[in-house]
Order: structure tokens, then C-alpha cells, then sequence
């Protein structure tokens, strides 16, 4: 490369004027990990300022909930969070089972534990594997997904659905499991799990690479994390254990044992190490309720609400009406209103349902985990590398069907 | 109840401790369905927030979501869910408001509000002052309206499509290819407003499903 130099241009060697100058990181970014739009400032490769536009997705779910029946209004819950589908139901089933002050048999509360803890292996290897990629590793990335692929497959096999389940009902779940499918996901856990994922960790938690790009970036202190609305893996990143799962339980979380990991540094890595151990958390939930779950019924018996069994239609004429009545009219829902947090696998996922009565919800405020993480996007990149953004973005676990709805 | 649903820490004490602590400041205090909601007059939601952080720990501020009852006189209501991570408990704090009357902004005490205001705002239209940044969040560049009032229509005012000929997307009015559908699902056994047809010539009975028998046990 030559350089042209003009004889009489005046000496601009450390007296330019560098400008700020401001680039659009997306909206078609494959580290975004879906649409958005950041207008970043730049100084350099220094991020001065980032303003992230979202609500490119937006799909306007809770307007069309308000027209839909309560039954109805579930599956737009799977398509929220793309990722976690099952995670997301929990909170609305369990909101409306509030409400009508429902009872739920025991067998179906462990089925939801059960698959929400599913879910949240799904997640998390979705999000550990797109994680690793945004900072140069590929391998452990299609480890992962090899388990992440088997977590669809048993979704199918319980739902007939590999995302979009619609499993959870309002009074339990929707079918009952398999036995063999039960024992498939109880070898699963103690061999397949396991060895992919220990593999693939094995190159990434001590890899010197990953470290460099993730230790102390994007820094957040215990203030900062309880004043910027944060749950979840982002909260316990930065030292806070606060887990709806222990400290608010639901379904048969009480039940449980297992433990809460946080982070010390609040870094990038902390929030990494977090999902990490919570995959094998989760593993231990699983397990427990497979030894634990009892036989039973998988749905409440309260025909007004849950609609009856196939079989019994056959031959009964008053389990004829309550499924006509209950696929077409719906069930009313007593006037009131609550929010109902579940823990997600991203965070705190909120349900705010307000019900006038009838058989459609007056209104369905969903309460999105991105929405305020990503909201910290500036504060948490200011003063770091253009490069770090990916890793930021990679450690909040965002998804933009949950973030615009 | 033995629904299912979180369980936090007991309700008990928590009206009382929050009536001390604003005092005349509540317009109304509910408990329901286990949950605890606070009215506050508007002018004092940022100092109540405050006293609520401060003094009794309700340190996370989760959700902000509005709400539309058209009939009332101020017809958004604005609901601020607070959750205190020391105490394990969770309350709501709500604002009403009309499209003109402004509700303080609380970014100064939770920076999270920020983001929550502005879709408050681009779904109801419900102004915030003290918003350094009130901007639309979630609807298009250039959009009109706030989707989430009860007045606007489900399918909206404008579709868009990519134009071949301009080759740009241009916005042009909804067409629908068959008329908005909107069932009246509530059974005429549960107080339809109307009469059904015939029944004007059958004597008046009590609301609820006609019974084959009287109180006295004799068939009608």
C-alpha cells in the first residue's frame, strides 16, 4: 500500500479532529440473535452510547389475546419466548388457575415442573452454544445443539409439538406422558446429558480465548442489577440469590432440592457460569420428579373448566356439552386481577391478567425479561470494545418474540 | 385456595404497614385474590414510590402495564408492580389518568421505568412528564394511534406490503377480505341482555336455569 501525500497540505499528525461517528448494529446482525436495531456511538472501537430500537417483532400479542378465549390465548404464549415455549405457558396457566382458585393434581403439577425443567435445558443450550459462537468458538456450539435436538424431540414425543407445545392447560397439562417416554428422558439424563455437555463445557469454561472476551465485561454491581429490574441468571450473575422457583414456589417446586448458583464478579462470565450450572441443576430437578411423581389424574376433574376426555365423550352425554361448551363459549373466569411471575429460564416472566368475568381476558400484560435487561444495554456497554457487544448481548439471553411480543 | 400459583410471604400487616406509610396520600386500598393493590393520587406516585423503596423495602421495580376501562371518567389506569426481594412480597401501586393528564415519570427512582413508561405510552397514549426519553417503543417508525386503547380496532387502520412498482413498502388502509368476526359467546342462561326470541311470551322467571320443579317439591 502507497500513500499519496500532497506537498502542501498542512501537518494534521495529532491535530485532526476525530469525530464521533454512529453505526447501526442490525437489524439483520446475526449476533443480535433475532431483530434489533442498535444505534451505537462510537469513539474508535469504543462504544459511547448505545440506543437499542426494539419492537421490530412486535406482533401485537396482547391485543389479540383480549379477542381470543382464555383457551385460545395460550398457544400466542409459545410464541413469545421461541426458545423456552413451556416456560412461558407456566405463568399463564398458572395466573388464570389463580384466578378461578383452581386445584391441580399432583401428577400434573410434577409433569410441569418436569418439562418447565426440560425447557430450561433447551434454553440454555441455545443460548451457552450462541453465546460461544458470538466470541469465536464453534465446535462446543454444535454440541450443544445435538442436545438441544434431543429436548425437541421429547417435546414431540409428549405434545406432538417440537416449539410450539401448548401443553400446559388451564387444571393441569394436556395428555399424559408415555412411560417409555419417561424412562428414555431418565437415561438421557444420566448418559447422553452429561457426556455432550460436559464435552463441550470442558473446551469453553477454562478456555483461555472465551476468558479474555468475557471476564469483567460489562461489570454489574448488586445496585445497579435490583434498580435495573433484573432476574434471573442477570441478577444471580451479579451476586444476588433471588430465585422465584425457591423463594415464591409454585407447582411442586417446594419439593425440591437443589441449589442456586451466583455469580462474585457480575461479569459476562459469571452469567455465563451461571446457566451453566443451572443446566445441571435442572438435571437434578428432572431426576427428582421422576422418582417422585405419582400416578393420577394429569388434569383437573372440574368439567366446568378442563374439557373431557375423548373416551368418555363416547358415551356420556354430559361430557358431550362440557366439551362443546368448553371449545366454544369457553370458561368464564372470575372478575379480578393478578400477576404471576414465574421464574424462566431467561428471568422473571410476568403475567399481569385483569378479567372482567367473561370468557375472554380484559387485558393480558406480559411482563418480558428482555425488555428491561435490554434496557441496561447502555449502561452495561458503555466504555467497552464494538467487539464486547456481541459478548454482552450473548450473556443476557435475549429473545426477540419475548422482548416486542 | 390451593391453586397453584407462587407463593409469597402472607399478606398480614402489609395494608396497615402501607397505610402508615403514605397515609392520606391512598385513594384506595384492595386486597384480592391474595394481592394487594394501592391507589395513589398522581401527584404523590413519585414520593410514595420512594417511601415504598425506602422504608418498606420494596426495592425491584418489575412491571408497569396500563390499562383501558373506556367508561370510566379517567379511563387509563396505570399499575406499578413492586417486589421487595428482602421481604419476599409483592404489591401494585396504581395511577389513574385521562388522554390529556399527565402521571409523574419515576425514571429518577427506577431507571428501569424508562422503557416501561415509554411503551405505557405507545400502547395507551398515557403521557409521562419528567421522561427525559418519551419516545414510541414497539410500533413502527411513524405510527398512529396506541394500539392498546379499547377503541382501536384489532386489525388497525394501515397494512403494508412491498410495492413492486415503487419499489419501496408503502402503507395503504386495511382491506379486509371478509368482515372482523366478533361472537357473542355469553349463553343466554347466564343474563344475555336481550330477550330471546319467544321468551317475551313466556311468564318472567327468576334469573338462572328454569327449574322442572317448585321450591315446594310440586312439578310445574
Amino acid at each position: 500500500m502507497s500513500i499519496v501525500t500532497d506537498e502542501r497540505a498542512p501537518e494534521t499528525t495529532g491535530e485532526t479532529q476525530i469525530q464521533n461517528y454512529t453505526i447501526n448494529f442490525g437489524p439483520q446482525h446475526p449476533a443480535a440473535h433475532g431483530v434489533l436495531r442498535m444505534v451505537m456511538e462510537l469513539d474508535g472501537e469504543i462504544v459511547e452510547r448505545v440506543d437499542p430500537h426494539v419492537g421490530l417483532l412486535h406482533r401485537g400479542t396482547e391485543k389479540l389475546i383480549e379477542y381470543k378465549t382464555y383457551l385460545q390465548a395460550l398457544p400466542y404464549f409459545d410464541r413469545l419466548d421461541y426458545c423456552s415455549p413451556l416456560a412461558m405457558e407456566h405463568s399463564y396457566v398458572l395466573a388464570i388457575e389463580k384466578l378461578l382458585g383452581l386445584e391441580v393434581p399432583l401428577r400434573a403439577q410434577y409433569l410441569r415442573v418436569f418439562f418447565a425443567e426440560l425447557t430450561r435445558i433447551c434454553n440454555h443450550m441455545l443460548n451457552i452454544g450462541s453465546h460461544v459462537m458470538d466470541v469465536g468458538a464453534m465446535t462446543p456450539n454444535l454440541w450443544v445443539f445435538e442436545i438441544r435436538e434431543d429436548c425437541l424431540n421429547f417435546f414431540e414425543r409428549a405434545s406432538g409439538a417440537r416449539m410450539h407445545a401448548a401443553y400446559y392447560r388451564p387444571g393441569g397439562v394436556h395428555q399424559d406422558v408415555p412411560l417409555k417416554l419417561l424412562t428414555d428422558i431418565a437415561e438421557w439424563l444420566d448418559t447422553r446429558l452429561p457426556r455432550l455437555f460436559e464435552d463441550a463445557m470442558s473446551l469453553v469454561i477454562d478456555n483461555r480465548i472465551f476468558k479474555q472476551r468475557n471476564v469483567d465485561i460489562a461489570v454489574v454491581g448488586k445496585e445497579d442489577a435490583i434498580v435495573w429490574g433484573f432476574s434471573g441468571p442477570m441478577i444471580r450473575g451479579s451476586g444476588i440469590p433471588w430465585d422465584l422457583r425457591r423463594s415464591q414456589p409454585y407447582d411442586v417446586y417446594d419439593r425440591m432440592d437443589f441449589e442456586i448458583p451466583v455469580g462474585t464478579n457480575g461479569d459476562c462470565y459469571d452469567r455465563f457460569m451461571v446457566r451453566v450450572e443451572e443446566v445441571r441443576q435442572s438435571a437434578k430437578i428432572m431426576k427428582q420428579c421422576l422418582q417422585q411423581m405419582p400416578e393420577g389424574p394429569i388434569a383437573s376433574l372440574d368439567r366446568k373448566v378442563v374439557p373431557p376426555r375423548r373416551g368418555e365423550m363416547k358415551h356420556s352425554m354430559e361430557a358431550l356439552i362440557h366439551h362443546f361448551k368448553l371449545y366454544t363459549e369457553g370458561f368464564h373466569v372470575p372478575a379480578g386481577e393478578v400477576y404471576v411471575a414465574t421464574e424462566s429460564p431467561k428471568g422473571e416472566f410476568g403475567v399481569y391478567l385483569v378479567s372482567d368475568g367473561s370468557n375472554k381476558p380484559y387485558r393480558c400484560k406480559i411482563r418480558p425479561t428482555a425488555f428491561s435487561h435490554l434496557q441496561a444495554m447502555d449502561f452495561m456497554t458503555k466504555g467497552h470494545m464494538l467487539a464486547d457487544a456481541t459478548a454482552i448481548l450473548g450473556a443476557m439471553d435475549i429473545v426477540f418474540g419475548e422482548c416486542d411480543r | 385456595m390451593n391453586h397453584p400459583a407462587p407463593k409469597y410471604a402472607s399478606n398480614e400487616g402489609v395494608a396497615e404497614a402501607i397505610r402508615a406509610a403514605l397515609g392520606e396520600v391512598i385513594v384506595d386500598l384492595v386486597e384480592a385474590v391474595g394481592e394487594i393493590s394501592v391507589t395513589v393520587t398522581p401527584e404523590a406516585l413519585p414520593d410514595a414510590m420512594v417511601k415504598l423503596r425506602d422504608d418498606l423495602a420494596y426495592q425491584q421495580l418489575m412491571e408497569i402495564a396500563g390499562v383501558d376501562y373506556p367508561a370510566r371518567a379517567e379511563r387509563f389506569e396505570v399499575c406499578y408492580h413492586l417486589l421487595s426481594l428482602t421481604k419476599n412480597h409483592r404489591i401494585r401501586v396504581k395511577v389513574t389518568t385521562d388522554e390529556d393528564t399527565p402521571v409523574p415519570s419515576i425514571t429518577h427512582i427506577w431507571p428501569v421505568a424508562g422503557w416501561l413508561e415509554r411503551e405505557v405510552y405507545d400502547m395507551y397514549g398515557v403521557v409521562f412528564s419528567g421522561n427525559p426519553d418519551l419516545r414510541r417503543i414497539l410500533t413502527d417508525y411513524g405510527f398512529k394511534g396506541h394500539p392498546q386503547r379499547k377503541d382501536f380496532p384489532l386489525t388497525g387502520y394501515v397494512e403494508l406490503r412491498y410495492s413492486e412498482e415503487a419499489k419501496r413498502v408503502v402503507y395503504e388502509p386495511v382491506k379486509l377480505a371478509q368482515d372482523f368476526r366478533s361472537f357473542d359467546f355469553m349463553s343466554p342462561w347466564e343474563g344475555a341482555a336481550y330477550v330471546l326470541p319467544g321468551d317475551e311470551k313466556a311468564k318472567p322467571e327468576a334469573p338462572g336455569a328454569p327449574s322442572p320443579v317448585t321450591a315446594g317439591g310440586e312439578k310445574k
